[in-house]
């Protein structure tokens, strides 16, 4: 295990979370497909770095699969879905970037103290990555909870799957493949099923905000 | 033949040819016989793993322990009660224009598939796997939750979609956590997700690892449960999805879940040789109870209340397995098998009562007695069951629950003791004006289908008055495995 590679994968890592930080703050939606597929390429790249420097013959599947789903099917469902529901150009107003910001270099940190102790304990290349991994998660989180459109929304979600993949071969050499093929095969199904769900709710609002969907409450 | 291929793949196999088949006249008929199917596969494994003891398969991704035994019998058994039940319920939904033959066509199709579903995440030995066939299942239903495409079913299927979307992607999270523990102990392979071998060397897994997992997996797979506060989706789903769909998300999916839950614990506990994994589902389930029985006397929607009380029993059974020792994890498993009996039963009525009143608003549904006495009665005697009256199983493993805790947590026991008492007075004062009283309900087109709800009800009972011995041997293994 080269510093080299090591260093890759740190670099990789980086970029991954500068584009949680640009996916945050991205107003268009057309913007926020292709960063989320240069999301997806980013991981793919260190799962090869990481694949390359431990000799685990599994991974390059992994980065495979990766590749396939993240960078080409699912930015294409999508970039296809907003195509068909007419939102192509929409901007979503967000209010207050800055403190938005502020919030996820606090979910940072926060990540970084609570992965601290247990990323020790890690064998394979980097050891800072997992922090890197669940800022990820959060921040995915942070963006979802924040957004009142539905495509976003489903963004949020999809690279919430691109951190959590991260933690897998950051922290570990990726799961057995068994799994990783489940989990792609779900995503997939779920990012179909999204999409129908889409127009449904489009049918129902004559809109794709989220803020319609608040009638159920309790009373 | 291996009779755990031939319990998954009946599902699989009745998914994929319903939907080949399409909308027809037979559909529910078809999809009774492979519920009957898949429930004689159940049956044939019980069968197996009495005379046998616990049984493996394919290389040991798959197995059958005294803990999922009573699972699998029990999901096979109801899902294909359930069936019985929804062929005159979706009838009737067809003739109102409320379900058109594609929905038909879906309903049923996926009404299989999540059987698959659950079968797969109780049988299989991989705790990937078993992330993979969770995840699966939501997916299953959410179109379902949705299948009347009224802007409330949309918002109650987005609401489930994503925060069970949301709540699983942490259960995956906890699930990497897990397999990075266990890595450094069973190496970089297959193996080292399996549970058998996990729960072998599960002394030697890093304990700051495996807490922090543990957290990850409890609220991810707490939110399927619907434990407070992760529950917003689960009053929603129930109330706008079809009735039978209410009835297995109620019967079937918690509790799996929280077998899922259980399992995890199991492998905490041996980590950690502190209380950590059973103070925190203490916690979770003290907070489902009291939270869920405040929220009942404030439902309007009879269905909505019912979804609040399956979570004030998944906080129950939650707390009992929190408390651990031989007698509240008997107690636990008890409670989940007659809550999803008896909870699916009320179910069954209450999509009658409905269908007959043309809504789900309790003021409107008036004097069931008079026009149906037996969905009438179905509704009050599986009321008072769930209540926990005697001598229903229910009492049998609430008193065993309270016992244990007055026993060992004196301090919760005043809690628990409200919670069960505001929930009595919650829930029958909704249900006796509907059940007596005058009447205004029209007559079903289809005659409904009660002898399910007679048939869990029975078993309900008989559970309370007696346990067979090998199911109480179970209980008891598996009590034991639970620690």
């Amino acid at each position: 295990m080269t510093s080299f590679s090591t260093q890759l994968v740190n670099l990789f890592a980086a970029v991954l979370l500068l584009i949680a930080f640009a996916m945050l703050s991205q107003r268009r939606i057309v913007a926020l497909i292709n960063l989320f597929a240069l999301q997806g390429l980013a991981l793919v790249g260190s799962t090869v770095t990481v694949a390359y420097a431990t000799g685990q013959h599994h991974l390059y599947y992994s980065a495979g699969i990766t590749f396939a789903l993240k960078v080409v099917v699912l930015p294409l469902i999508l970039h296809r879905l907003i195509r068909k529901l007419n939102v192509k150009w929409d901007i979503e107003t967000l209010i207050n970037i800055p403190s938005m910001m502020l919030v996820g270099i606090v979910l940072v940190i926060f990540a970084f103290n609570l992965a601290l102790p247990i990323s020790e304990f890690s064998r394979s290349v980097s050891r800072g990555t997992l922090g890197i991994a669940l800022a990820c998660v959060l921040m995915s989180f942070l963006m979802m909870i924040t957004r009142s459109k539905a495509v976003p929304q489903v963004i949020g979600f999809l690279s919430m799957e691109n951190g959590l993949f991260f933690a897998a071969t950051s922290a570990t050499f990726g799961m057995p493949m068994v799994v990783e093929l489940g989990i792609a095969l779900d995503v997939l199904v779920g990012m179909v099923i999204l999409g129908v769900f889409m127009f449904q709710i489009r049918e129902q609002f004559d809109s794709l905000d989220i803020s319609h969907l608040e009638k159920l409450k309790e009373d | 033949m291996d009779p755990l291929l031939v319990l998954l793949a009946t599902p699989l196999a009745g998914g994929f040819f319903l939907w080949a088949l399409g909308e027809r006249d037979s559909a529910p008929e078809v999809n009774c016989a492979f519920s009957f199917a898949t429930f004689v596969a159940a049956a044939w494994i019980t069968e197996e793993v009495v005379s046998g003891g616990p049984i493996t398969g394919f290389q040991e991704q798959f197995f059958v322990d005294p803990l999922n035994v009573f699972l699998v019998s029990l999901t096979a058994f109801v899902a294909f009660t359930t069936s019985l039940f929804s062929r005159p319920y979706m009838r009737t939904e067809r003739d109102k224009g409320r379900m058109t033959p594609g929905r038909l066509r879906l309903y049923h199709s996926m009404y299989q598939v999540f059987t698959f579903t659950m079968l797969l995440a109780l049988t299989t030995n991989n705790l990937g796997i078993l992330w993979v066939a969770m995840e699966a299942a939501t997916l299953a239903t959410v179109l379902l939750v949705s299948v009347y495409r009224t802007a409330a079913s949309l918002e109650a299927a987005w609401k489930y979609f994503i925060l069970c979307g949301v709540g699983i992607a942490q259960a995956l999270f906890g699930t990497i956590l897990l397999y990075f523990a266990a890595e450094r102990v069973l190496g970089a392979e297959g193996n080292a997700l399996l549970w058998t071998h996990l729960n072998m060397v599960k002394g030697q897994l890093e304990p700051a690892i495996m807490s922090l997992a543990f957290v990850f997996l409890l609220v991810g797979y707490g939110t399927k449960v619907g434990l407070v506060p992760l529950h917003n989706w689960l009053p929603d789903a129930h109330a706008e999805g079809p009735t039978p769909i209410s009835a297995v998300l109620s019967g079937l999916l918690l509790n799996v879940a929280l077998y899922s839950v259980i399992r995890c614990k199991v492998l905490a506990d041996g980590a950690l040789a502190s209380r950590f994994a059973s103070n925190m589902m203490m916690g979770f389930g003290l907070l489902s109870i009291v939270v869920a029985a405040f929220f009942l006397s404030r439902q309007r929607d009879i269905k909505r209340m019912f979804a609040y009380s399956s979570i004030e029993h998944m906080g129950f059974v939650t707390f009992a397995f929190g408390m651990g020792g031989p007698i509240a994890n008997f107690a636990g498993l008890l409670h989940m098998t007659v809550h999803s009996l008896v909870k699916s039963a009320i179910f069954f009525a209450v999509g009658h009562a409905a269908q007959k009143a043309g809504t789900q608003v309790m003021e409107d549904i008036r004097g069931l007695l008079r026009v149906s006495p037996r969905v009438g009665w179905g509704l009050m005697i599986g009321t008072l069951a769930i209540l926990g009256m005697p001598p229903f199983g229910v009492f049998a493993s609430e008193f065993l629950i309270l016992t244990t805790a007055m026993r060992e947590h004196p301090w919760a026991t005043p809690i628990l003791l409200l919670a069960l008492g505001v929930a009595f007075a919650a829930i029958f004062s909704r249900v006796q004006p509907m059940v007596f009283g005058e009447s205004t309900l029209k007559p079903l087109p289809y005659q409904p289908a009660l002898a399910p709800v007679f048939i869990h009800l029975g078993l309900g009972l008989l559970l309370g008055l007696y346990i067979p011995p090998y199911l109480a041997a179970w209980y008891q293994q598996a009590a034991k495995l639970l620690g």
